[in-house]
């Protein structure tokens, strides 16, 4: 993480400033709700951010995850719950005292003034004298590579450029807390990578602790250090991105966070299921008030898959995706999943193939029948 | 009319059709050229009869006539207090509704629409007879009425503005950065719709300087209501003067569309919006008093 956010930094040839070490803030919500009309769009959501933590919410459109963000943000207010920064309640302070920067989901910067004047807003709302306000702000613009378009209105510059112009905007104002609504969602896919490395590079390096909400989950994952994955205004699981693709908590997490497959299977008792021939266990409680009819869900690189005359499964088609190839194959009884082998072993599996798909012997999460 | 003579020209600069395109002479609009002529004959012919009936000389006699002064004077000085009574009345409420109450938008529509549905003479007899006794006489009433008049341009022009460019982005992001409600509305909201003030200004003001119905039975000697007096003691002046007042108005409306074009080149698209949507509000105007 450190060397990563070091070369970056060389990258942007910014001006290193450590307002860094501990300049980011303890965030807690706690038992927010909101509702729109009929809508529950929050629903009793609690989420601690430590200190120059990034956490990101995930999840689908609807989910709540923007309404928690401008609740912290101070744009809206729950019905009920807290926001806390630094131990303090900040339920009731308006937005414009609360020190948050933020980064919009659609450019935002002010269109009557240059980049310059741009960043230099939030301190020019601080009082800060011109002379000194213009060498910090054009020191910002260093920092995200765009010195040279400190003269340029927002139409003149590019939606990414816009973009890191309203990053630094943000954080001119050594905010306590970052909050970033989509920043990217409106980028074409090239931008959207390097700034997303970009963004959390001037993190990690500021230390200012930061609430992410997207629904891209490559995003979230490359991104955070925390993700929550929300549903219906509640936050199924909190976790480090590599424990949320390994452990879902749930069926919904395990579907909405990478590629999963589901195969129909018997549970044979809480523990144990039956599935493509093989009797596996299942992972923790995700059993627990289903059915005997439930389906299996496996990761495409959790299957096994070997050629086999008159075996389980025809191949329909194969996706290369470099070192590994992504083998769709059609089960019998209408069922289809990919499965990821290395590019070589797939490569004796062309469409038409008869092959044998096999659940090896470690734990599964089961889930209710589709 | 000045303002549907501008429209003509705005229209008919945009389907041009490209020179030297191979299909030139079949896609070339003939009919599209015909009812220019005809519209701008229709408009021209009286303009040019006015002109030959007043004659060049009757220009500067104008500023001789008695009362000239004193009638333009109090024109103008409405046309102030009448501007800044508008805006300050509808500038807020407009950025209010915009923010927290978008689904009455339709209804502001309405509402701001009713000054051109209502007869004047219906609401000036309404004014005068609820009109507290300090007012009568004064200034004041009469720009208080203008103020209903120009109601629908003013909205509509706000309006059209505030919906060129993302408002409540632009207002949560200022509110982020630490600036209260004063500082967002001075430094962030009004520069991006200065453009929409300026056509409401001018449109305002060209009301006034040409509204007669009002003036005239709430007995005030303004600029057009002095036209019509002195035209029983010399008509060619008279008609001068209209044309004088046609011209200014004129040039106010010109001086718009060169500016609001000069700071949307400089800042990028999102003024040349309002042209769009106030060239509609234009041909809305087709018969109000001039």
């Amino acid at each position: 993480m450190t060397t990563r956010a070091a070369a970056s930094t060389e990258a942007t040839g910014g001006v290193v400033r450590a307002t860094g070490a501990g300049a980011g803030a303890p965030v807690a919500l706690t038992g927010l709700s909101r509702h729109f009309g009929a809508v529950r769009a929050l629903d009793g959501l609690s989420l601690e951010i430590a200190p120059g933590e990034l956490v990101a919410l995930l999840g689908p459109s609807g989910c709540g995850k923007t309404t928690a963000l401008r609740i912290l943000a101070g744009f809206e207010a729950a019905d009920s719950g807290s926001v806390s920064v630094d131990g303090k309640d900040i339920s009731r302070i308006p937005a414009a005292r609360r020190d948050m920067g933020m980064v919009f989901q659609s450019y935002s910067l002010f269109p009557n003034m240059t980049a310059l004047d741009n960043v230099g807003f939030g301190l020019r709302m601080r009082k800060q004298r011109g002379s000194e306000r213009g060498r910090r702000a054009a020191e910002l613009l260093d920092m995200v590579g765009l010195t040279d378009q400190a003269k340029k209105y927002p139409h003149q510059m590019s939606g990414g450029q816009q973009q890191r112009v309203a990053l630094a905007r943000a954080l001119a104002i050594e905010p306590r807390v970052l909050l970033l609504d989509e920043p990217l969602s409106a980028l074409d896919a090239k931008v959207r990578l390097q700034l997303r490395e970009q963004i959390r590079a001037l993190q990690q390096r500021l230390g200012t602790t930061t609430l992410f909400v997207t629904h891209d989950q490559e995003e979230a994952l490359s991104m955070a250090d925390r993700v929550g994955v929300m549903k219906d205004g509640k936050l199924e699981q909190v976790a480090e991105p590599s424990k949320l693709y390994d452990q879902p908590a749930t069926a919904f997490v395990a579907e909405f966070v990478g590629t999963m497959n589901r195969i129909p299977g018997e549970l044979q008792d809480s523990s144990d299921v039956s599935a493509l021939g093989a009797v596996v266990p299942v992972h923790g409680e995700t059993a627990a008030g289903l059915p005997v009819d439930v389906d299996v869900l496996v990761r495409p690189e959790g299957l096994e898959i070997v050629v086999q005359a008159g075996g389980n499964g025809i191949v329909t088609s194969k996706t290369f995706l470099g070192s590994v190839t992504r083998v769709s194959v059609l089960l019998s009884g209408d069922v289809s999943v990919k499965v990821d082998q290395p590019s070589t072993v797939a490569a004796g599996m062309a469409p038409g193939t008869s092959v044998q798909v096999s659940l090896p012997p470690v734990p599964v999460i089961v889930a209710e029948r589709r | 009319m000045a303002e549907v003579t501008i429209t003509e020209v705005v229209g008919a600069q945009a389907p041009t059709p490209a020179a030297g395109s191979p299909g030139r002479w079949r896609t070339f609009p003939y009919w599209r050229w015909v009812i220019l002529l005809l519209a701008g004959a229709y408009f021209l012919i009286p303009l040019y009869a006015a002109l030959r009936f007043a004659g060049v000389k009757a220009f500067p006699d104008i500023f001789k006539q008695s009362g000239f002064f004193s009638a333009i004077g109090l024109s103008l000085r409405l046309a102030v207090i009448t501007t800044i009574f508008t805006l300050v009345l509808m500038v807020p409420t407009t950025v209010y509704v915009h923010l927290r109450l978008p689904q009455i938008r339709r209804l502001m529509e309405a509402i701001t629409i009713l000054p051109i549905v209502i007869p004047p003479i219906v609401l000036i007899i309404g004014v005068l007879k609820v009109a507290p006794k300090f007012l009568l006489g004064t200034p004041y009433l009469l720009a208080l009425i203008y103020v209903i008049l120009a109601m629908p341009f003013a909205y509509r022009s706000l309006d059209a503005g505030l919906r060129s460019f993302d408002l409540r982005t632009m207002v949560e992001a200022s509110n982020s950065l630490g600036a209260g409600w004063p500082s967002t509305l001075w430094r962030v909201v009004l520069p991006n719709i200065s453009t929409s003030i300026l056509s409401a200004t001018v449109l305002t003001v060209a009301l006034v300087l040409g509204e007669f119905t009002m003036a005239s039975l709430a007995l005030y000697v303004t600029f057009p209501v002095w036209i019509v007096q002195f035209e029983q003691n010399s008509g060619p002046v008279s008609v001068a003067a209209s044309l004088l007042a046609l011209f200014v108005t004129w040039i106010l409306l010109m001086l718009i569309v060169t500016i609001g074009g000069r700071s949307a080149r400089r800042r990028g698209g999102s003024q040349v919006a309002l042209f769009t949507v106030t060239r509609q509000d234009f041909s809305q105007t087709v018969g109000e008093p001039e």
